[in-house]
């Protein structure tokens, strides 16, 4: 038996627009081990986001099968994705997408507002994912009154603060300058290495690979390339 | 549910932090509650001062067509007469003079009664709750004044008061359940006779409130009264209280009756507002959404949300603009007088309650549509349509 954390067999995404058939991603098989830190890369087009998108939950394969863990994802209905989404899944955006009119504290605790959990608990936990990201200072501010570097942070407090199995990251230092880049990075190798969990990064930009333990190249919607380091 | 609950402080700080869209639809939904209240304290007004009761025994005696105070003179001793009748109780004969014959907001009603009529001519539920009534007897310009009119005017016992080209000395202060009470002042017949120069005591009054022992039998005595002089000089036209009321107001009803129609506009109002108002969240909100279902929150919830944000703008709006309306309705005692019958613009803290539910269930109603259409709505087309 495989004990890959995340497996793929035959994974498909098709979108049909009017009589064209977009085929992103196309009878992918491919195997992730937990804890490891994988960098996705590949030109525009060639499925890196799709890919995401499935191992999210956010959208549903075509064809194919997609296991995460124990569970099969392909498999789920909408709302049971959502449930296992919130449980398993941290997401970090390339754009940060938190939500305006909510503080740095607020954007965190929203994933926690959908656990049964006191809020004595719930107030713990945002302030301990705020102080692992070292954003504690900023917790009263709105994502307007923090630079890009911080809004990033903030996003990854929000994405850890359920503490999820996987975190899935869409070019996380794409909008941001190198150094701001550097320092997101080591936080998220931090967060790989010191807590084990595991991350597949989307990522146009070599450098931000050596972080990374694990390297997968897609084109055209198949996986061209795979170069691992030992564990 | 509680984690439904945990999700309305969300809610309410997005509604908080988006400050001049919230404020100018909570605005525009007091305003029209305000109008609702308003219309529905106008409606019930009318309602009560023109809907017969089952234990309603006053029938008013009128001159045969005519319909205002000025014009409407009967012999005084036409009260003799109509106590004879079986079923009569007892006759009051009354003078009506009013401050302005039009309709209007804050009319002055005098209606003179014989010295020892005063209680005859009062319901019986009626309580003098300053003064007394012995101060009445004793000085020919005395008035027992009711309780609105002397809250409208600011009119206390020991007052002398001016209206209609007379001067009383305020007696008392009678508090009643009858809206043509509370709207008057009680003087002595003859004073307000001689005050008229209408033939001095013993000669004219404007009508007779007729007291009789069974209600049920109200119709009867009426057609009988209207017998007795319908060969005379001066034929009557006799009708209970409440019908009267509604025939010398009618046109204030037919007003009230209209103003029903801008209530619905109102709620209609309400209802628009609100559902543009949150159609327009929605769309500045997809990336929000989209952002939360991402985080795992279910298309259900997000739904729920949108439900929530429409009642809340619902349930602020109305309770000030149906509490602002109440407000100003029970400080400002306004009643609408037409030829010498009161109509009170009256509410109870009930008209606010019902008017702010309604608006909580209209917000909730335009919340409906939204929520349905953006639970099916995918992250993935949500994300594409920022």
């Amino acid at each position: 038996m495989n004990s890959a954390f995340i497996r793929c067999r035959g994974l498909t995404r098709i979108y049909t627009r009017g009589t064209e058939r977009i085929t992103p991603l196309d009878a992918l098989d491919l195997d992730i081990d937990r804890g490891r830190f994988v960098a996705l890369m590949g030109p525009s087009g060639s499925g890196k986001t799709t890919l995401l998108n499935l191992l999210a939950g956010i959208d549903s394969p075509t064809e194919g099968e997609l296991h995460v863990g124990d569970t099969a994802v392909h498999a789920l209905s909408r709302s049971r994705l959502a449930a296992w989404r919130a449980d398993h899944v941290g997401y970090i955006f390339q754009l940060y997408n938190l939500v305006p009119v909510l503080t740095a504290y607020e954007n965190v605790e929203l994933p926690l507002l959908l656990q049964s959990i006191s809020r004595s608990e719930r107030h713990q936990r945002v302030c301990a994912a705020l102080e692992s990201v070292g954003i504690a200072d900023r917790h009263r501010h709105y994502p307007r009154q923090l630079s890009g570097g911080q809004e990033q942070r903030v996003a990854i407090a929000r994405a850890i603060v359920t503490e999820p199995d996987l975190l899935l990251c869409d070019e996380p230092t794409g909008d941001l300058d190198r150094e701001t880049a550097t320092s997101i990075m080591e936080l998220l190798q931090r967060l790989n290495r010191d807590e084990g969990r595991t991350i597949v990064m989307v990522t146009h930009d070599p450098a931000t690979t050596r972080w990374a333990d694990t390297l997968l190249h897609l084109e055209k919607g198949r996986l061209l390339e795979h170069e691992e380091a030992p564990a | 549910m509680s984690r439904l609950l945990r999700l309305v402080p969300v809610v309410f700080r997005t509604i908080r932090r988006s400050p001049i869209r919230s404020g100018l639809t909570i605005t525009g939904i007091a305003m029209a509650m305000y109008l609702f209240t308003g219309v529905e304290a106008m409606r019930s007004g009318v309602n009560e001062a023109t809907e017969a009761g089952a234990g309603d025994s006053v029938l008013v005696v009128y001159r045969e067509n005519r319909y205002c105070p000025f014009t409407s003179r009967l012999p005084q001793w036409y009260a003799d007469r109509i106590e004879r009748i079986d079923g009569v109780r007892a006759a009051v004969p009354m003078q009506v003079l009013v401050s302005n014959c039009r309709a209007s907001l804050d009319v002055v009603t005098f209606r003179g009664v014989p010295d020892d009529k005063l209680d005859d001519s009062l319901d019986s539920q009626t309580v003098i709750t300053a003064g007394s009534t012995d101060d009445w007897k004793r000085r020919g310009d005395a008035a027992v004044i009711g309780s609105a009119l002397a809250a409208r005017r600011g009119i206390r016992v020991g007052d002398l008061f001016s209206a209609a080209g007379i001067s009383v000395y305020v007696a008392g202060i009678l508090e009643s359940e009858e809206m043509q009470e509370r709207n008057s002042a009680w003087v002595h017949l003859p004073f307000l006779q001689e005050a008229m120069r209408r033939g001095g005591t013993g000669g004219f009054v404007t009508q007779f409130n007729v007291h009789v022992d069974d209600p049920t039998r109200m119709d009867d005595i009426a057609a009988r009264i209207d017998d007795t002089f319908r060969h005379d000089e001066r034929p009557t036209s006799t009708s209970p209280e409440k019908a009267f009321v509604g025939r010398a107001a009618r046109d204030i009803v037919g007003i009230a009756n209209f103003a029903g129609i801008l209530g619905w506009g109102a709620l209609a109002a309400v209802f628009a507002l609100i559902a543009n108002a949150i159609m327009l969240a929605m769309r500045d909100r997809i990336r929000d959404h989209a952002i939360m279902q991402t985080l795992g929150w279910t298309s259900p919830l997000i739904g729920w949300m949108v439900l929530v944000e429409g009642a809340l703008l619902g349930l602020f709006g109305g309770v000030l603009g149906a509490f602002g309306a109440w407000l100003t309705i029970q400080y400002g005692r306004f009643a609408m007088t037409m030829e010498g019958t009161s109509i009170e613009i009256s509410t109870s803290v009930w008209t606010a309650i019902i008017g702010t539910g309604l608006a909580l269930g209209l917000g909730i109603l335009a919340g409906v549509a939204p929520a349905v259409r953006l639970s099916r709505r995918s992250i993935a087309s949500s994300f594409g349509a920022v």
